[in-house]
């Protein structure tokens, strides 16, 4: 009575047998895939237990190794500004980054120890993300589905191309690209909201919040109202959305009842996956728009009154003293 | 080691008693956890210091348990009233050899600031830290180079209390003497030296940042900060005044991301000197904005102005003066001095103790005025 069993971060269901070897059928998919199936117990309380087989394919091969290229590029150019000490590079880890060029080189190939292995390093991860993109899309047809996981990703590699490289070329300057580090593409992040006088003013951020924070919101909904009825067969969704059985009528009656209004099986994925893309592709148009077309856009907002004016006087004279602060008077 | 019929009860009635123990500690636990803070405070309690309009979230907050101690230095803080000269007395350039400097006291005061001296940077070692082992004779010569550091540095205190009033008693008189730098230290703590390049193979904008290093306080900030703005005057500011403008990062007129960067470091390395936070001079959703500055804004902009000219006037030229052992680790450079020197992670130094009142010979570079 105190623990009931589907109240429960975990899978609770898990099937293990012979591994499922998937569809072989015109395209010879069967020929790229790699690793013999096995089953893992912990894998399968997330998920399915089965690992593997794996979908390799060109486009795997491009992806991994541009891949593996930027990521040994960064990392050796973290060591090497430590002096080859593995111990100060493990402790230095997350402050440590490969920068982009100092402003002056602009749009030119800059030293190879002032932004030119950031270059170099970039181009590879460019080759790598729009390969892995290709490959989400060519998997998507090869199993004859739509393409919505492949623009979802390309809604994010829109955002990752306006931060790296869209962007910097209107502006003239490679420096202006984030850094490839921990803690350094975080102060990037901040210097970038106040260089250009508070990113919170950029209607696009705004939007791009709504959405990101609306993704959350909408994923917390849906999870908890599928798990709610999966007693009634409500995780098995598909069916759901073509025999609506009991499952679904509770799910739908319970949101029509609290908010007189309710998703269907299927709208809810439509919800889901637009909140999600729009977060950046918004986000993405609103970077795109700052330092080419607004430099401040606190002003921008001043002119186009939406930032709201404040009764009161600043400094803390007028609210208290420091002495009483302290517990010194007073 | 129960009795029969107690063992043959609970076999006869299984009973899960882990779920209901498991709830019964949890609410138990919340119900005596609630109760402590309630009866004996909130051991994380914080106060606010309100620093702009409501609305705009501008307070200084500081934890209770650290907000009413005071700064421990103050406690060993020496401190003599003037003898008020009646005139006619024999001043000290007339009295001791070679007194360049508070050479219009009289022999009394002159004698007093002295011994007050030694309480601030050398309470150990007394007169012979300067004066060196020799008989009262020999105090005119300028042998050890602290003592000629000490003449500059009365200077250097003399003409902050003359010409930097608006900075060291902008919110009442408090003053400096040589112990809001030194605490009673040969070398006043949180001086800082050059040490930028911080990164190996590397140049231009990837070689300044991303280390821990004190003057980065440990942030992957640029490490340069101090040594750009406080000693070669580079702009600060970095925001563009319109809405719109023309220019290319890092061109003319035109700040990049790095040059907000190091900025960011400077502000960093404010907030950590004085133990407040960006609103206590900014309403930070608009940095630049004057308007919605504080007048503690002001203040800060002063000292920028006060710490460069002590570095540029003060302390850089007294490199030949000191030994090696005084000079900076890596470019053998002089000490140098910031926001921290003095203000050791308080709003006022010494939370504005008032360190002049006493001392009218630190006040000015004239004679001195006693009341």
């Amino acid at each position: 009575m105190w623990t009931p069993e589907y109240q429960n971060i975990f899978t609770q269901v898990q099937v293990q047998g012979t591994p499922e070897w998937g569809m072989d059928n015109e395209n010879n998919m069967i020929d790229e895939r790699v690793g013999k199936p096995f089953f893992n117990t912990l894998a399968g309380l997330v998920g399915n237990g089965q690992i593997g087989p794996y979908y390799w394919g060109w486009t795997s091969m491009v992806a991994f190794a541009t891949g593996i290229a930027w990521f040994v590029i960064v990392g050796f150019n973290m060591l090497a500004q430590v002096g080859w000490s593995i111990p100060q590079f493990i402790r230095q880890l997350f402050w440590l980054a490969l920068e982009p060029p100092s402003p002056e080189y602009g749009l030119t190939m800059p030293p190879l120890n002032d932004g030119g292995w950031y270059i170099i390093a970039s181009f590879f991860l460019l080759v790598s993300v729009l390969t892995w993109l290709l490959r989400a899309y060519l998997l998507a047809q090869q199993h004859k589905m739509g393409k919505h996981i492949f623009w979802g990703f390309a809604a994010a590699v829109w955002l990752f191309l306006v931060l790296g490289l869209f962007r910097p070329i209107l502006m003239g300057s490679w420096s202006e690209a984030v850094p490839y580090g921990i803690f350094p593409h975080l102060d990037w992040t901040t210097a970038f909201s106040i260089r250009y006088g508070n990113l919170y003013y950029n209607p696009f951020h705004c939007l791009s919040i709504v959405f990101l924070y609306g993704s959350v919101l909408l994923f917390c909904m849906h999870g908890g109202t599928i798990l709610a009825v999966t007693r009634y067969g409500g995780d098995r969704e598909l069916e759901q959305i073509y025999d609506r059985g009991t499952a679904t009528e509770r799910a739908a009656l319970f949101w029509r009842w609290t908010m007189g209004f309710n998703a269907t099986m299927e709208g809810i994925h439509r919800w889901a996956w637009w909140f999600a893309v729009l977060t950046p592709i918004t986000g993405g148009i609103g970077i795109l728009l700052t330092g080419t077309v607004v430099d401040n856009w606190f002003i921008w907002a001043q002119e186009h009154n939406f930032a709201p004016m404040y009764d009161g006087s600043y400094g803390y004279a007028d609210y208290g003293s420091y002495e009483a602060f302290i517990g010194k008077e007073e | 080691m129960f009795p029969k019929w107690f063992d043959k009860w609970n076999a006869d009635n299984p009973t899960n008693i882990f779920g209901p123990a498991i709830l019964v500690g949890a609410i138990g636990g919340a119900v005596f956890a609630a109760a402590l803070i309630v009866t004996a405070g909130n051991p994380a309690q914080t106060t606010s210091l309100q620093t702009g309009p409501r609305g705009t979230g501008m307070s200084v907050p500081e934890f209770d348990v650290v907000r009413t101690v005071p700064d421990p230095t103050i406690e060993d803080y020496y401190t003599e009233e003037p003898y008020v000269p009646e005139g006619g007395e024999d001043l000290a350039k007339d009295i001791y050899e070679n007194v360049q400097v508070l050479g219009d006291l009289t022999e009394d005061n002159f004698n007093r600031v002295m011994n007050a001296m030694t309480q601030w940077v050398s309470p150990e070692e007394g007169c012979v830290y300067c004066h060196g082992e020799g008989d009262l004779e020999t105090y005119g010569e300028d042998t050890l180079y602290t003592k000629v550091v000490a003449r500059r540095m009365i200077q250097m205190t003399q003409n902050i209390n003359e010409n930097w009033d608006g900075h060291v008693n902008a919110e009442k008189q408090v003053g400096v003497n040589c112990y809001t730098c030194h605490r009673g230290e040969h070398v006043p703590s949180e001086v800082w030296f050059k040490i930028s390049p911080v990164n190996q193979a590397s140049a231009g904008w990837s070689s300044n940042q991303n280390r821990v290093t004190s003057l980065s306080q440990s942030t992957s900030l640029p490490s340069d900060a101090l040594e750009k703005y406080l000693l070669d005057g580079e702009t600060i500011a970095v925001h563009s005044l319109e809405s719109r403008e023309a220019g290319v990062p890092g061109g003319e007129d035109y700040a990049s991301i790095q040059d907000t960067e190091r900025t960011y470091s400077l502000m960093n390395y404010f907030a950590n000197s004085l133990g407040v936070n960006c609103v206590f001079c900014h309403n930070s959703r608009a940095f630049y904005d004057g308007t919605e500055n504080t007048p503690q804004w002001g203040t800060a902009s002063l000292g920028i102005l006060m710490v460069q000219e002590l570095n540029t006037d003060y302390l850089v030229p007294l490199k030949d003066t000191y030994p090696a052992e005084r000079l900076g680790p890596i470019y053998a450079d002089a000490p140098k001095a910031a926001c921290k020197t003095c203000h050791k992670g308080y709003q006022q130094p010494m939370q504005g103790l008032n360190v002049i009142a006493d001392w009218p010979e630190l006040a000015t570079t004239e004679a001195p005025v006693y009341e």
